[in-house]
C-alpha cells in the first residue's frame, strides 16, 4: 500500500479533504487524548476536470431526519432494488428511473471513484449572476480614474447576461439607475442616516404597490420592470454604464483642511443589501466594495472626520479607546448576516495607504464568502490584476465563482459534527449528527457560503461520540459526507456530494496506525484556524499559550522521550515538521498583532481561514526558495542563515513575493555585470527568481505584493521579519557561525523554541 | 351719494312699497327697533311733509355728501375757494356767508369745514350740487350751506346720513321747521330721505310748485312732495341728472333766488349751480351728472337744507334761513356739524346728522310729525302726501326713530344686517327706503311713487360717484408730498406724485393724515391709526423710482440713539454740525464727511442735492455691517419645484411649466444696470420623493438625483444645482424637454409637501444665498412624510366656533419651517392646481410667512387656464424682489407701530422679517399712542427695509412720511382715507378669524364702525334728529365697503365655497395694498355699450348692482382676480357681432377666455381695456363671460356687492340701515 502521504495526497485531490487525522480513534476519551482535533480542511468545490456533473438529482434516504445521498458506501441489493443509508441503515427502494441497475450497470454515485459527485439540478427559473458595484467616490483623481477604467473593463468580463448595478458613495449614496436614456438617474440617499431594508425598497420605488403580501416568503424575484431600473444586463446597458463610469466624478463636497471626506460607506452597504435583499434575493450576487478610505459618517464609521484623531490602532482597541469600533463591527455584522441570509456575498477592495476600516468591516466578506483585497492605491497592478482575477474562467470558460452555497454533513453515528471555521454562516440545522460542543460555528449541520469558488476551503471540527466501553468493530469505518449545493456561475443549481470514511483505531492497541496516520500539515492548518478563531474573541496572550500548550501536550502523547530528559525528546516522523509550523504560527500575522494595523490583521486572517491547505501552509511557514551560481534554485531553510551575499533569495508568503539580492549579487547588479554579454549567466540568474516570481503572481489571488530588494534595502524587512532568527545580534558571536545575516530582534529562534518544548514536554512537572 | 343711495334704498323698498300702507306701519311696527330711527323720521315726515323731502335728501346717507355738496355748491359758489387749495377757508368763508342762508349751519359748517377740509370739500362739493338742485328752494340754502362747504367738510362728516329726521326733527323742526326742513334736505339721513324724499319728492315736485309751496307754507310744501318730490329728491340725490322733474323742480327752486345765486356765484361748480340757478329742469340734471358726486352729497345736505327751504322752510328758509343762518351757522363752525342746522343753530347741531330728522321735523307739521314720527304719525304722513313717500320715510329712517311699531316689521330686516340679514326681513325695509329714495333716477313721477316705498339706491353714497369725483377733481395735477398731512387722492384716481419730502401714497397710505393728539381721542373715535406700507411699490412710469445714496464706508448716517436713518425730519443744527432727530429729538454729531453748511433758513446748502434730505423716499447701499454674518450676500436663487404626480402631468401642467420656463429664464429680474441676471436656477421635481437636476454646464446632458428619504430631506449635489441660466442653457433646455416625457406615464398619485420646501431651503442653505422657491402643486399631501395632511374639510363646521380652526394649519410643522425658511432668506411661492382640498390653509403657511405669494387654479385645465397661470407665472418670476427683507417703522415718540399684517414673520414685536419682499406685498402697520402728540410737529413715521436686492446688493430703502397731529375730532375725521381703514379692516378680520368665531369678528367689524360713526355723530355733526344718518364726508363709503367685507367669501361664506378658497383669499387678502383690496371688496362695474372707441377714456363705471345691469348691455366687471363680460340677453346683434363675432346671442361661447381677435375699433377697443385691466392688477385675470340668465350667472352675481348676496350679506340698503340703528344705539 501506498504510504500514508499519497493516500492524503489522493484524497486531497479526489475529495478535497485534508483530515487531520486519517485513522480516527474509535472513542470519545481516547480523541480528546489526541489533542488535535478530529477535523478536516474541506474544499467544497475543488476544481476537478475530470469529474463530469451528472444531470440527474440525487437519490436520497428516506429517513426525514437523514435524507443523506446514496453514495459508494452505501450496501446495495441489486435485486430488491434496495439500499441501505451507511450513515442511518435505513433501507431505501431505488426510485422507479433505476429499474435498470445491477451490479455491473451501476450509477455513477454508486461507483468508488466517485466519492465525489456532482449532480445538475433543474429546478426553478435561472436567475442571473448579479454583480453590484459600490463605489467610493472620495478619492484622489488618479486613484478613481484607475478604478474607473477598472470596472469599465471589468464589463467585459462578464456574461452578457449578468445583471450588473452601481451604486457610489462619497457624503451622500447614489443608486445609480442605468435604464434611462436622454438623462442619467440617480437615487440620492444621506450618508447619515441608517435605513432598514424595507425603508430602502420603498425609496427605490421597488415594492409593488398593491401586490398583495406573500406570507412568509419574500416574493419570487420578480418582475424585472421594478428592479430593473437598477440592474441591467451587461449587454443592455455596456455603453451607458460605461458612459456613466467615465462622468464619475469624485464626490464634490469640499473637504475643509484637517479634514477627512466624509464617506458613508455604512449606509452604501446598506443600501446595496437593501436594494439585493428587495429584488433578488436568493439569488447570486456579489456586492463589490471599493473603498479608498474609511467610513467617516453615518452608522458604521470608523473614524471621525478629524485627521486629527488617527483611526483605530490595536494599541487603541487595547485601551478600549476606539470609540466607533464596536457600533460599526456590529452594524456591519448585522449587514453581513441580512446579505448571507440572502445568499449575496460582498467583496471589499480597501486601496489606501492608511487604514480604511477592514477590521469593521471584515465580517461583511468572512461572512458571506466575499473576497477583501488590500492594498495602497487602485492605481496599481496589484489591484487592477487581483480585480481582474476575480473573474477568471475556469476549464469550461466559467466564471470560478459559485454562490449561494449551502453545505451539509452527515456523520455515521459515531460522529458528531461541532463546528466549521471558514467564510460562512451557520444555517442554524440542527440535527442528530450536531455536537453539543461547538467549535468555531458549531450547532448545526449546515452552513451557507454565499459566496464560493474552487479554492474557498472550510475547516470542519468533529467530534467522536462513540464510548470508549462500546468499541467499534474491528475493521469498522467512520463515514462522513458533505453535501453541497450551489448555484454554478453558469446559474446552474448543483450539489455536490462528497462521501468520505475512515477507519477506526482503538487508540489503544493501534496508537502507531493513529500516528502514521497525522497529517501535521492539516493538523497545523487547522490548529492555526482554531488559534485564529480563538484570536478573534480572545487577548492575544492567551491565545499563543493556548496554543503552546496544546503543542506540549501534543508532544507528550506522541513524543518519545525520557522523563526530564529533554536531549532524548523524539518526535516521529508524521508530527517532525509540526512544532516548527506552531513556531512559525506563533510569529505570524495571524496570532501577531504587534507591527501590524487592526486592518492588516483582520485582512490576514481573512484570507488564512479560507484559503486551502497548501496557501495555508505558505501562509503560516514563507516559502524560501534560494538561486546562486552554484546550482539549480532550491528551498531553504527559513532561517537567517539561508541569506547570503552571493544568492538571490525568494520569499513568498503569501501575501508578498519579496526577492531578495545577497550583498554580493547587489554590487553586481550596481555594478551593471548583467548587461555586459560575458555575465549573460549573471543576468539569467538575475532572471530567475523573477520568472519564478512571475508565475506565482499570475495565478494567485490575491496577487501578492511583490517586492524586490537587496541586501541592506529598507523592503529587506519583510523577508528579515520572516525569517528563522537563528543569528542576532545577542548571538551572533557567541556562535560565531560561518554565514547568514544576524537580525535585530529578540524573538527567539527556532532552535531555543523547540529547547524550550523539549524541556517541557519531557517535564514531569506538567 | 346720498342721491344714489336714496335711489337705491328706494328701490329695494319700492318693491314692498306697494303695500306703502302696509310700510305704514304693519311693516314698520316692527322694525322700529332697527329703524326707529326712520321712524322718527317718518313722524317727521309727516309732520313736515316738506320735511320728509329733506329727508329724502338728508337721509342720503351723505350728510357729508350734503356737506360736500353744500361744499361743492359752496364752491361752486365759492368753489373756487374750496377747489382751491384755499378751499378751507375761503370757501368756507364765503360760502358760509353765502350759505347763511338756510344753511347757516352749513354755512358754520363750511365755515369749519372750510378751513380744515378743504380737500375734503371739493370733491363732494359737486354732489352737494345736485342735491340742492333737488331742493329747489333748499339749493339755495344748501348751496349756501355747501358754500359753507366748510360745513360740507367737517359737516359732511356729520351731515352723513341723518336717518331718522323725524324725532329730532321733531325737536328740531319745531325750532325751526324751516330750518329744519333744511336740515332734512341737508340731511343725508337715508330714511329720512325716503319719507323726506316722498316729502322732499313732493317739495321737488312741488318745488315747481313747491316754490310756491314754499312760500306757501309747509303744508303747500307737503303737497307738492307728494307730487313732484320724489322724482325733485331723487333726481337731487341719484344726482341723476336727467330727471326732469327735477330740473323743473330745481328750475322752480331757482325761485329760491339766494341758493341759487349762490351756486351760480360759486364759480367752481359752475354747472352744478348753473344747473340749479340756470334752468331748474335740464340744467339740474345736468348739474347732477356734472356734479354727481357732490350732488349726492349734496343731495343730502342740500337736502336737508333743500328740504328745509322746500318745505315750510323752503320759502322763508330758503331765503331767509339760507344766507343769515349761515352766517350764525359760521359762528356755529366751532361746532362744525352745526352747519347743518337748519334753523341756523340747530341745524347745525342736528344739521348733518340728523338733519334729515330735523327737516322732517321741520315740517311744519313737526308737532304732527312727532307723533308721527313715533310712528303712527310717521304712518299718516305717508298717507298724507305721497303715502309712499311716507312709508320711504318710515321705511328709511322713521321706522329707524319711533314708529318702530309699525315700521318695526320692515325693520327686522335690518336687524337682520346686524346679526345676519334675514332674508325676508330686507324686504320691508327696502319698501321704507324706496320711499324716500323714491326713484332719483328715474325722475318720472311714477318711478318717484313706486320709490318712494323704498331706501332709494341712488340716494345713499355711492363709491362710483366718489371716485369719479375724485378722479375729475384730483386726477389732473401732479400730488405734491411736501405738505404735512395732506390726505392724496383716492387709489382709484390716477396721479402724479412728486416727492417733495414725504414717501409717495404708492409706498404709505394712512388711515388717517392727522393722528389725534392723544390715546383718549384715539380711543374715542376708534378710528384705526394704521397705514398701508408697500415699500417696494412700483412706480408709475412716470415717476423717478428712489434714488440711491451712498454714506460710504461707515454707512448711512443715523441718529444715534432710535437709529432712524437721515431723512427730511433730521433738524441741523449749531451751523450744520449736529442734527436733531425728528422722531426722537436725540442730537447727533454729523460725521465730518457729511458736514454742510446750513443757509440762512436753517436747511443745509446741499439739501437738494441729497435725495434722503430732500425726498420722502431713497434708497441707501448698505454696507458689509448690514449684512447677515457680515458676509457680503450672494446672489439669491431660484429654484423651480414641479410637481409631477399623476394628476399634474394629466392635466398638461408638467408640459406647460417646462415649456415656459424655457423661455421665461430669460427674464429674471436684474439690475436694470445689468446685462443679464445674476440669479441662478436650480430644477426640482417631485411626487412622493424628489427628484434633483444637475445641470452644470459641464455636463453633456443633465443628471437626476432621486431623493427618497422624504424624512430627513437634503440635498444630493453641491455643484450643478443652482447654475447660471446663460452658461448652462443647452443642458436646462435638454432637462426641461425630457421631463415630460420622463414622467408621462406616472402612475404615482401621492405628493409630499414640506420635504419639497424642506429641499429649496437645504439647498440654499448649501449655496449659502437667499432666493425664492416655485413650487408647483397638484394635491393634499398624503404620502408619508413629515408635514404629511389629512383631509380636514368639514362644511359642519362652518359657522361655528370650531371654524377657526379650519383656518389654522393643520399641524405646527409648517410654522417651525416658515421660521427656518426665513432665517436663511428663502421665499416661497406656491402655485397649486388641486382638483379637490388641498388643505390652503396650511400649505400656504410657509408661503405666507415668507413674504410669498399662492396661486390657486382650482380644476387646472390648460385651455380654460393655462393664460391665467402662464402670465401669473411670468409676472412672478420677473417681477422686482428683494430678499431677506427686515422691514421696521420708526414713529415719533408718542406713538408706536403695535402691529402688523401681511406676509411676514416676526420673532420680535418689532422687526418684520421678509424672506422675500416683491413689488406688490404690502405691509399693513397699526400704530398707538403711547404717549401724546403735538400738533406742532405732527406724527412722523419712517419705514426703513432692509433688503438684498437681485442682484446680491444690500440696501436699505427708507420711505418717510409725516402726518398731522389734531386736537379736534373733527379733523381727524375729515381727513381719513376710507379704502386704507378698509384695508385695514379686512385684514384685522381675517386675522382674527383665526382665533374667533366669524360670527363675533363680524360683529366686532360692525361694532368698531358703527362706534366710528357714532363718535363722529356725536362730537363733530351738527346736532340733528337721531333718526338721521350722518356720516363723515370722508367715511361715507365705509358702510358699503364694510359691508362688502363682511359678506366676503371669508367672513360669510355661501354653500358653494370651498375652505379652501376661503383659506385663499384669506391670504391673499392679507398682503394686498389698498388699491388691490378696494377693487377686491367693490368690484370694478364697466358698462361697455357706449364705448369710446376711439378715445382713451374708460365708461364710467356703475354700481354693482343688479339693478345697474341693463339687458341690452354689456359690462366688463373685474375684482382683481377674476374678470367677468356680462352681456345681456338683448344687446344687439351688431355689438354682439363686433365683439364675439356672432350675431346670436345664443351662440356665444361661454367657455371662452379671450374675445376673439376681430378687426373692428370696438372689438379693438374692448380687448384693449380688457388688456388694461389685466395689466393693473397682480394677478392676471381669466376672462369670463357670463350671460344673462345662463348658469354662470350666479358666479358674476356674486360680485354685485350691493345687493343681497345668496350667503346671507345684506343689500347696501339693508346694512345701511343696520349701521344706522347700531350708531343709534351707540348714540343713545
Amino acid at each position: 500500500m501506498a504510504t500514508y502521504q499519497e493516500f492524503i495526497q489522493q484524497n486531497e485531490d479526489r475529495d478535497g479533504v485534508r483530515f487531520s487525522w486519517n485513522v480516527w480513534p474509535s472513542s470519545r476519551l481516547e480523541a480528546a487524548k489526541m489533542v488535535v482535533p478530529l477535523s478536516c480542511l474541506f474544499t467544497p468545490l475543488k476544481e476537478r476536470p475530470d469529474l463530469p456533473p451528472v444531470q440527474y438529482e440525487p437519490v436520497l434516504c428516506s429517513r426525514p431526519t437523514c435524507k443523506a445521498v446514496l453514495n459508494p458506501l452505501c450496501q446495495v441489493d441489486y435485486r430488491a432494488k434496495l439500499w441501505a443509508c451507511n450513515f442511518c441503515f435505513q433501507r431505501n427502494h431505488f426510485p422507479p428511473a433505476y429499474a435498470g441497475i445491477s451490479d455491473i450497470n451501476q450509477p455513477a454515485e454508486l461507483m468508488p471513484q466517485f466519492s465525489t459527485i456532482e449532480y445538475i439540478v433543474q429546478n426553478g427559473p435561472q436567475t442571473p449572476l448579479i454583480f453590484l458595484y459600490v463605489v467610493d467616490t472620495c478619492l484622489e483623481e488618479e486613484d478613481l480614474q484607475a478604478l474607473k477604467e477598472s470596472l469599465q473593463m471589468s464589463l467585459s468580463l462578464l456574461s452578457p447576461n449578468a445583471l450588473v448595478g452601481l451604486i457610489t458613495f462619497g457624503r451622500m449614496v447614489q443608486v445609480h439607475e442605468l435604464s434611462c436614456e436622454g438623462i442619467s438617474k440617480s437615487y440620492v440617499f444621506r450618508g447619515t442616516k441608517d435605513l432598514s431594508g424595507k425603508q430602502i425598497q420603498e425609496m427605490l420605488g421597488l415594492t409593488k404597490p398593491a401586490a398583495p403580501v406573500q406570507q412568509g416568503r419574500p416574493a419570487q424575484p420578480q418582475d424585472h420592470s421594478v428592479s430593473s431600473r437598477f440592474l441591467q444586463p451587461v449587454h443592455k446597458i455596456d455603453m451607458n454604464l460605461t458612459d456613466l463610469l467615465g462622468e464619475l466624478q469624485r464626490d464634490p463636497w469640499p473637504v475643509p483642511q484637517g479634514k477627512r471626506p466624509l464617506r458613508s460607506t455604512g449606509i452604501a452597504l446598506s443600501i446595496a443589501v437593501g436594494l439585493l435583499e428587495g429584488t433578488f434575493p436568493n439569488t447570486g450576487a456579489r456586492i463589490m466594495l471599493f473603498t479608498g478610505g474609511p467610513p467617516t459618517q453615518g452608522p458604521g464609521m470608523v473614524v471621525g472626520d478629524e485627521l486629527k484623531t488617527p483611526i483605530r490602532s490595536w494599541h487603541d482597541i487595547e485601551k478600549d479607546n476606539a470609540r466607533y469600533l464596536k457600533k460599526a463591527t456590529k452594524y456591519y455584522d448585522a449587514l453581513a448576516n441580512r446579505s448571507a441570509v440572502n445568499g449575496h456575498c460582498i467583496d471589499i477592495y480597501a486601496f489606501a495607504l492608511d487604514q480604511t476600516g477592514l477590521l469593521e468591516m471584515k465580517c461583511c466578506s468572512n461572512l458571506t464568502g466575499g473576497h477583501i483585497v488590500m492594498g495602497d492605491s487602485f492605481n496599481t497592478s496589484l489591484f487592477k490584476q487581483t480585480y481582474q482575477r476575480v473573474f477568471t474562467k475556469d476549464y469550461n470558460g466559467e466564471f470560478q465563482m459559485a454562490f449561494g452555497g449551502e453545505l451539509e454533513v452527515k456523520t455515521s453515528r459515531e460522529l458528531k459534527i461541532s463546528g466549521a471555521i471558514g467564510p460562512c454562516v451557520s444555517l442554524n440545522v440542527k440535527g442528530p449528527c450536531v455536537s453539543e460542543n461547538e467549535t468555531g460555528l458549531g450547532g448545526t449541520s449546515q452552513w451557507k457560503i454565499c459566496g464560493i469558488n474552487p479554492f474557498t476551503t472550510l475547516g470542519m471540527y468533529f467530534e467522536v461520540v462513540n464510548q470508549h466501553n462500546a468499541p467499534v468493530p474491528q475493521g469498522g469505518r467512520g463515514a462522513i459526507q458533505f453535501i453541497t449545493q450551489y448555484q454554478h456561475s453558469s446559474t446552474q443549481k448543483r450539489i455536490r456530494v462528497t462521501t468520505i470514511a475512515r477507519n477506526w483505531a482503538d487508540a489503544q492497541s493501534q496508537i502507531q496506525h493513529i500516528e502514521a496516520a497525522f497529517d501535521q500539515e492539516a493538523a497545523a492548518v487547522l490548529m492555526a484556524r482554531l488559534g485564529v478563531c480563538r484570536a478573534q474573541s480572545e487577548e492575544g496572550p492567551d491565545v499563543l499559550r493556548w496554543l503552546d500548550r496544546q503543542l506540549i501536550r501534543l508532544c507528550q502523547k506522541f513524543g518519545q522521550f525520557h522523563k526530564d530528559d529533554p536531549n532524548s525528546f523524539r518526535l516521529s516522523e508524521s508530527f517532525s515538521l509540526y512544532p516548527q509550523f506552531m513556531f512559525h504560527l506563533r510569529r505570524s500575522p495571524f496570532l501577531q498583532v504587534f507591527n501590524n494595523s487592526p486592518d492588516e490583521s483582520s485582512y490576514y486572517r481573512h484570507h488564512f481561514v479560507r484559503q486551502d491547505l497548501t496557501q495555508s501552509l505558505i501562509m503560516i511557514q514563507p516559502v524560501l526558495y534560494s538561486y546562486s551560481f552554484y546550482g539549480p534554485p532550491e528551498p531553504v531553510l527559513l532561517d537567517s542563515s539561508s541569506i547570503l551575499p552571493d544568492k538571490i533569495l525568494l520569499m513568498d508568503t503569501f501575501f508578498q513575493l519579496v526577492i531578495y539580492h545577497g550583498e554580493t549579487i547587489a554590487q553586481w547588479r550596481k555594478a551593471g555585470y548583467q548587461e555586459m554579454a560575458e555575465y549573460e549567466n549573471f543576468k539569467q540568474l538575475l532572471q530567475a527568481p523573477l520568472d519564478d516570481a512571475q508565475e506565482i503572481l499570475q495565478t494567485r489571488f490575491p496577487m501578492p505584493r511583490y517586492i524586490d530588494t537587496e541586501h541592506g534595502g529598507s523592503q529587506a524587512r519583510f523577508l528579515l521579519s520572516k525569517v528563522n532568527p537563528s543569528q542576532t545580534h545577542n548571538n551572533l558571536y557567541a556562535w560565531g557561525q560561518e554565514t547568514g545575516a544576524p537580525i535585530l530582534t529578540d524573538d527567539v529562534s527556532l532552535q531555543v523554541f523547540m529547547d524550550h518544548l523539549k524541556k517541557l514536554a519531557v517535564s514531569s512537572a506538567l | 351719494m346720498n342721491v344714489n343711495q336714496q335711489a337705491h334704498m328706494a328701490s329695494p323698498y319700492r318693491q314692498p312699497q306697494p303695500a306703502l300702507q302696509g310700510y305704514s306701519q304693519p311693516g314698520y311696527g316692527e322694525p322700529p327697533t332697527q329703524y326707529a330711527p326712520y321712524n322718527g323720521p317718518n313722524p317727521g315726515y309727516q309732520q313736515g311733509p316738506a320735511p320728509a323731502g329733506y329727508f329724502p335728501y338728508s337721509s342720503l346717507p351723505s350728510k357729508a355728501l350734503p356737506a360736500t355738496l353744500a361744499s361743492d355748491l359752496s364752491s361752486n359758489s365759492s368753489s373756487p375757494l374750496d377747489l382751491g387749495p384755499v378751499r378751507p377757508s375761503p370757501n368756507s368763508g364765503p360760502p358760509p356767508m353765502l350759505t347763511p342762508q338756510g344753511y347757516s349751519q352749513y354755512t358754520q359748517g363750511d365755515v369749519q369745514n372750510g378751513p380744515p377740509t378743504m380737500s375734503g370739500q371739493p370733491h363732494r362739493p359737486p354732489v352737494s350740487q345736485p342735491y340742492l338742485p333737488g331742493s329747489q328752494p333748499a339749493y339755495h340754502q344748501h348751496y349756501g350751506a355747501p358754500h359753507t362747504g366748510m360745513q360740507q367738510m367737517t359737516n359732511q362728516m356729520s351731515g352723513m346720513h341723518v336717518s331718522a329726521p323725524p324725532p329730532a326733527v321733531s325737536g328740531y323742526a319745531p325750532s325751526s321747521h324751516p330750518q329744519t326742513s333744511v336740515s332734512f334736505s341737508g340731511v343725508p339721513s337715508f330714511s329720512v330721505s325716503s319719507q323726506q324724499n316722498s316729502p322732499a319728492a313732493s317739495l321737488t315736485h312741488g318745488q315747481p310748485p313747491s316754490q310756491p309751496p314754499f312760500p306757501g307754507s309747509p303744508p303747500l310744501s307737503q303737497s307738492p312732495f307728494p307730487g313732484v318730490p320724489p322724482p325733485g329728491s331723487q333726481a337731487q340725490y341719484s344726482s341723476t341728472p336727467p330727471l326732469p322733474v327735477s330740473q323743473p323742480q330745481y328750475s322752480s327752486t331757482p325761485p329760491l333766488p339766494v341758493s341759487q345765486p349762490q351756486y351760480a356765484s360759486t364759480p367752481p361748480l359752475p354747472v352744478s349751480q348753473l344747473q340749479y340757478s340756470s334752468a331748474p329742469p335740464a340744467s339740474s340734471q345736468a348739474h347732477y351728472p356734472g356734479a354727481q358726486p357732490p350732488p349726492a352729497s349734496q343731495a343730502q345736505f342740500s337736502g336737508s337744507s333743500q328740504t328745509s327751504p322746500f318745505h315750510a322752510p323752503s320759502s322763508s328758509f330758503a331765503p331767509p334761513a339760507g344766507a343769515p343762518r349761515h352766517p350764525g351757522v359760521q359762528p356755529m363752525q366751532a361746532l362744525p356739524h352745526s352747519q347743518y342746522l337748519s334753523g341756523p343753530p340747530r341745524q347745525p347741531m342736528q344739521g348733518p346728522p340728523l338733519s334729515q330728522q330735523n327737516h322732517v321735523a321741520p315740517g311744519p307739521p313737526q308737532p304732527g310729525m312727532a307723533p308721527g314720527m313715533q310712528g303712527p304719525s310717521a304712518q299718516p304722513a305717508p298717507p298724507g302726501q305721497g303715502q309712499g313717500v311716507h312709508p320711504h320715510q318710515n321705511g328709511a329712517f322713521g321706522q329707524m326713530s319711533g314708529p318702530q311699531p309699525g315700521y318695526g316689521g320692515s325693520y327686522p330686516g335690518p336687524q337682520n344686517y346686524g346679526a345676519q340679514p334675514p332674508p325676508p326681513a330686507a324686504p320691508p325695509q327696502k319698501r321704507l327706503d324706496p320711499d324716500s329714495i323714491p326713484s332719483p333716477q328715474v325722475s318720472e313721477l311714477p318711478a318717484v311713487q313706486k320709490t318712494r316705498h323704498r331706501i332709494d339706491p341712488d340716494a345713499i353714497p355711492s363709491p362710483i360717484q366718489v371716485i369719479e369725483d375724485d378722479q375729475a377733481n384730483r386726477s389732473s395735477e401732479p400730488f405734491t408730498t411736501g405738505v404735512r398731512g395732506q390726505a392724496p387722492p383716492l387709489v382709484t384716481t390716477n396721479f402724479q406724485v412728486k416727492d417733495q419730502g414725504n414717501a409717495s401714497p404708492s409706498y404709505i397710505r394712512c388711515t388717517s393724515y392727522n393722528f389725534p393728539c392723544t390715546s383718549d381721542m384715539a380711543k374715542q373715535s376708534q378710528v384705526p391709526l394704521a397705514a398701508v406700507i408697500k415699500p417696494l411699490a412700483t412706480l408709475p412710469l412716470d415717476e423717478v423710482p428712489p434714488y440711491i445714496v451712498d454714506h460710504g464706508e461707515t454707512g448711512p448716517i443715523r441718529c444715534n440713539r432710535c437709529k432712524a436713518y437721515m431723512c427730511p425730519f433730521m433738524q441741523f443744527i449749531e451751523g450744520g454740525r449736529r442734527f436733531q432727530c425728528g422722531f426722537c429729538s436725540c442730537v447727533t454729531e454729523v460725521p465730518p464727511h457729511y458736514f454742510q453748511h446750513l443757509d440762512h433758513t436753517g436747511k443745509r446748502v446741499d439739501c437738494y442735492d441729497r435725495p434722503e434730505l430732500s425726498m420722502g423716499t431713497c434708497e441707501f447701499t448698505a454696507t458689509v455691517d448690514y449684512c447677515k454674518n457680515n458676509k457680503i450676500p450672494q446672489p439669491p436663487a431660484f429654484i423651480f419645484l414641479i410637481d409631477v404626480s399623476y394628476n399634474a402631468v394629466k392635466s398638461g401642467l408638467v408640459d406647460l411649466i417646462c415649456a415656459e420656463l424655457k423661455t421665461l429664464l430669460d427674464y429674471l429680474p436684474r439690475e436694470s444696470s445689468e446685462a443679464d441676471s445674476c440669479i441662478r436656477v436650480g430644477f426640482v421635481t417631485y411626487n412622493k420623493v424628489l427628484h434633483f437636476y444637475n445641470v452644470k454646464s459641464s455636463l453633456a446632458q443633465p443628471q437626476m438625483m432621486v431623493v427618497s428619504d422624504v424624512a430627513d430631506m437634503f440635498v444630493p449635489l453641491l455643484d450643478g444645482f443652482l447654475v447660471n441660466v446663460n452658461e448652462s442653457r443647452a443642458v436646462i433646455n435638454s432637462l426641461l424637454d425630457q421631463i415630460p416625457e420622463m414622467f408621462a406615464d406616472t402612475r404615482e398619485t401621492e405628493t409630499v409637501f414640506a420635504p419639497v420646501i424642506q429641499a429649496g431651503l437645504e439647498a440654499l442653505k448649501a449655496a449659502d444665498c437667499a432666493g425664492k422657491l416655485f413650487i408647483f402643486h397638484s394635491s393634499l399631501p398624503i404620502a408619508e412624510a413629515p408635514g404629511k395632511l389629512k383631509n380636514r374639510e368639514d362644511k359642519k363646521l362652518v359657522g361655528t366656533d370650531k371654524e377657526k380652526t379650519l383656518f389654522q394649519p393643520q399641524t405646527s410643522f409648517f410654522g417651525n419651517l416658515a421660521k427656518e425658511c426665513v432665517a436663511q432668506g428663502c421665499c416661497v411661492d406656491l402655485f397649486l392646481f388641486p382638483n379637490q382640498y388641498v388643505d390652503v390653509a396650511t400649505l400656504g403657511v410657509v408661503p405666507s410667512q415668507t413674504g410669498g405669494s399662492v396661486y390657486k387654479y382650482t380644476c387646472f385645465q390648460v385651455p380654460s387656464d393655462g393664460d391665467r397661470f402662464l402670465n401669473d407665472l411670468r409676472r412672478d418670476v420677473q417681477k422686482q424682489v428683494g430678499f431677506d427683507a427686515v422691514m421696521r417703522v420708526r414713529t415719533s415718540t408718542g406713538i408706536r407701530a403695535t402691529d402688523f399684517f401681511g406676509a411676514f414673520y416676526m420673532s420680535n414685536t418689532t422687526d418684520v422679517e421678509l424672506a422675500g419682499l416683491d413689488c406688490d406685498k404690502a405691509v399693513t402697520v397699526e400704530f398707538r399712542h403711547d404717549d401724546k402728540l403735538s400738533e406742532e410737529s405732527g406724527a412722523l413715521m419712517q419705514c426703513a427695509v432692509l433688503y438684498t436686492s437681485c442682484s446680491g446688493q444690500r440696501r436699505l430703502r427708507v420711505h418717510n412720511l409725516s402726518v398731522n397731529c389734531c386736537t379736534q375730532l373733527a379733523d381727524l375725521y375729515r381727513n381719513c382715507d376710507t379704502d386704507t381703514l378698509i384695508n385695514f379692516f379686512a385684514k384685522y378680520a381675517y386675522r382674527s378669524i383665526l382665533n374667533s368665531p366669524t360670527k363675533t369678528v363680524r360683529d366686532a367689524l360692525i361694532n368698531q364702525s358703527a362706534q366710528i360713526l357714532s363718535c363722529y355723530r356725536k362730537n363733530c355733526a351738527s346736532p340733528s334728529s337721531a333718526g338721521q344718518l350722518i356720516l363723515p364726508e370722508c367715511m361715507k363709503l365705509l358702510p358699503v365697503y364694510l359691508n362688502c367685507v363682511l359678506k366676503s367669501d371669508v367672513l360669510q361664506p355661501g354653500a358653494d365655497i370651498s375652505l379652501d378658497d376661503r383659506a385663499y383669499l384669506r391670504q391673499l387678502v392679507t398682503s394686498m395694498d389698498v388699491a388691490e383690496s378696494h377693487v377686491f371688496f367693490y368690484p370694478r362695474l364697466l358698462p361697455l355699450q357706449k364705448l369710446d372707441v376711439e378715445g382713451d377714456t374708460l365708461p364710467t363705471a356703475v354700481r354693482d348692482s343688479e339693478e345697474r345691469l341693463s339687458k341690452g348691455g354689456l359690462y366688463l366687471l373685474e375684482n382683481g382676480l377674476h374678470l367677468f363680460l356680462w352681456v345681456g340677453a338683448n344687446v344687439q346683434q351688431e355689438l354682439l357681432q363686433s365683439v364675439f363675432n356672432t350675431p346670436s346671442f345664443g351662440q356665444i361661447d361661454p367657455s371662452m377666455t379671450n374675445l376673439p381677435e376681430l378687426d373692428n375699433p370696438y372689438s379693438r377697443r374692448l380687448r384693449a381695456i380688457i388688456e388694461n385691466f389685466r395689466a393693473q392688477r397682480p394677478r392676471y385675470m381669466k376672462l369670463m363671460v357670463v350671460k344673462q340668465d345662463d348658469k354662470l350667472e350666479p358666479i358674476f352675481k356674486h360680485f354685485l356687492v350691493e345687493d343681497k348676496s345668496t350667503s346671507g350679506g345684506a343689500s347696501y340698503v339693508d346694512f345701511l340701515c343696520h349701521m344706522h340703528k347700531e350708531i343709534r344705539q351707540l348714540l343713545s
